[in-house]
């Protein structure tokens, strides 16, 4: 049995962020991931992040995960369970973690979960066929493991991940047809990113959508269909691309099973991805020794994410009695605020909005 | 498919390479990297199939997740190729049903 203070579920960049900010305020901490490298989704991330994660000098995603690794392994009082996954939480407070040969029981006095989040699916013809892929999985396989799965993509989805995959394509010198979008605007993506693929050819094609994909065993073409306003398809508007891969990046929901096991108080709020664990300021659920931060607590991004992982570590710490900083919470707390100002977060406000006024 | 060469931020240094038996024949992979990852590399797209269709099912969400990827491996069925690292002489084959407990 282990017995650490401190559980933290899931090592990217919120899990990592809360293992630290516990440990560093003295607490002892168990960081489990099913992964065999800590990192999470930030390992793929090419681009450069700027602000409070980065420390204002624009480090790139893969770069702040192997820093927050480096400062992970070293920790005296961290210690990491990799390949491992947090497989059943029980009523008595015995967590219990394993792979294929090994198991762990796990007693721990706080947890954060920070288990991430998942790919959406959409309904089309063979949408299960090989050479349909989730963005995310192909970001990993070029940007972690170097391989290309094809060599000409359709995007479906023109959001923050869309648009930023299609760039990292081109830059591995695939060849990107074009990204499609039901919606007759584009997603959330930055316009700086935006722009620059439709600069280097690749166009977007807005209040359209994807009917299915065909071929020999593989994804050999897909046909797109022109829709109305009510996303209705107009028939003489449909449209061939010629690819290997399609892929979807039509959004991300909160991987919150664990949490749902343990009847945690969740609620349904699209704003956030789905249903969302019901959580305050600091992470903490309607179950008071467990804690979320990160994608899981509601869909956002890297940055808020490590932020959410630094505030429910401190305050675990807190609740176990060590010495900590409150003021570094409250500067935390400003600095996620601040970053939520952007025109991109005003969703996630509006869901946090929502899932605040609802009871514990 | 191929794996990247020249890439304008990320570098793939040579990694140790290593060979497994896919559905039978003798196939080269990069030691430690995802088999699923290994068999793109190489052009084998299906993982297993469905269980009542028997549709090919492959790649799709690199994190041990969809199950799209559950693959027989030395014997055991169900294993999350995406997250499963690659070693020597490891026998991978197409999984055809649930897998049975023995």
């Amino acid at each position: 049995m282990i017995e650490p203070d401190v559980l933290v579920v899931g090592g990217g960049p919120a899990g990592m962020n809360a293992a630290l900010a516990a440990a560093n305020a003295g607490a002892t901490v168990l960081l489990v991931d099913r992964f065999q490298n800590l990192g999470g989704q930030l390992v793929k991330q090419t681009h450069k992040f700027f602000g409070w994660a980065a420390r204002g000098a624009g480090a790139r995603g893969f770069e702040l995960a192997q820093k927050w690794e480096g400062e992970i392994q070293n920790h005296p009082r961290i210690r990491t369970l990799l390949g491992f996954e947090v497989i059943g939480a029980y009523k008595d407070g015995i967590w219990l973690a394993a792979d294929l040969e090994d198991f762990y029981k796990i007693k721990p006095k706080r947890v954060v979960i920070a288990t991430g989040a998942s790919e959406r699916m959409i309904t089309f013809e063979n949408n299960d066929y090989p050479g349909v892929y989730g963005a995310g999985a192909v970001q990993t396989l070029m940007n972690v493991y170097g391989v290309l799965p094809g060599e000409r993509y359709l995007i479906v989805g023109s959001g923050n991940v869309g648009v930023i995959v299609a760039y990292q394509l081109l830059q591995a010198q695939a060849k990107v047809e074009a990204i499609i979008d039901i919606l007759p605007r584009l997603g959330g993506a930055y316009w700086v990113h935006a722009a620059k693929i439709q600069r280097a050819g690749v166009p977007i094609l807005l209040k359209r959508t994807i009917t299915g994909v065909y071929g020999e065993g593989h994804v050999e073409r897909a046909e797109t269909i022109g829709v109305d306003e009510k996303f209705q398809p107009i028939p003489g508007t449909e449209r061939t691309f010629s690819v290997d891969v399609v892929l979807l990046a039509v959004g991300l929901m909160p991987l919150s099973e664990l949490l749902f096991e343990l009847g945690v108080r969740e609620y349904y709020i699209p704003e956030l991805g789905g249903f969302v664990p019901w959580h305050d300021e600091t992470g903490r659920t309607s179950h008071p020794e467990i804690f979320v931060a990160g994608d899981v607590a509601g869909i956002e991004e890297a940055t808020t994410a490590a932020l959410q992982g630094r505030i429910s570590g401190l305050q675990t710490a807190l609740d176990l009695g060590y010495e900590v900083n409150k003021d570094e919470i409250d500067e935390l707390k400003m600095l996620l605020t601040q970053f939520r100002r952007s025109s991109l977060s005003e969703k996630v406000c509006q869901g946090l909005e929502r899932l605040h006024t609802k009871g514990v | 498919m191929r794996r990247i060469t020249v890439h304008p931020i990320l570098n793939f240094p040579p990694k140790k390479k290593v060979k497994f038996i896919f559905e039978g024949r003798e196939v080269e992979g990069y030691e430690g990297e995802p088999i699923a990852a290994a068999l793109v590399a190489n052009g084998f797209y299906e993982m297993r199939e469905s269980v009542n269709l028997h549709r090919p099912r492959g790649f799709f969400c690199a994190i041990g997740n969809c199950s799209s990827c559950l693959m027989v491996v030395d014997g055991k069925p169900n294993i999350r190729t995406c997250i499963t690292p690659l070693r020597e002489g490891m026998k991978v084959e197409i999984q055809k049903d649930k897998g049975v407990l023995k």
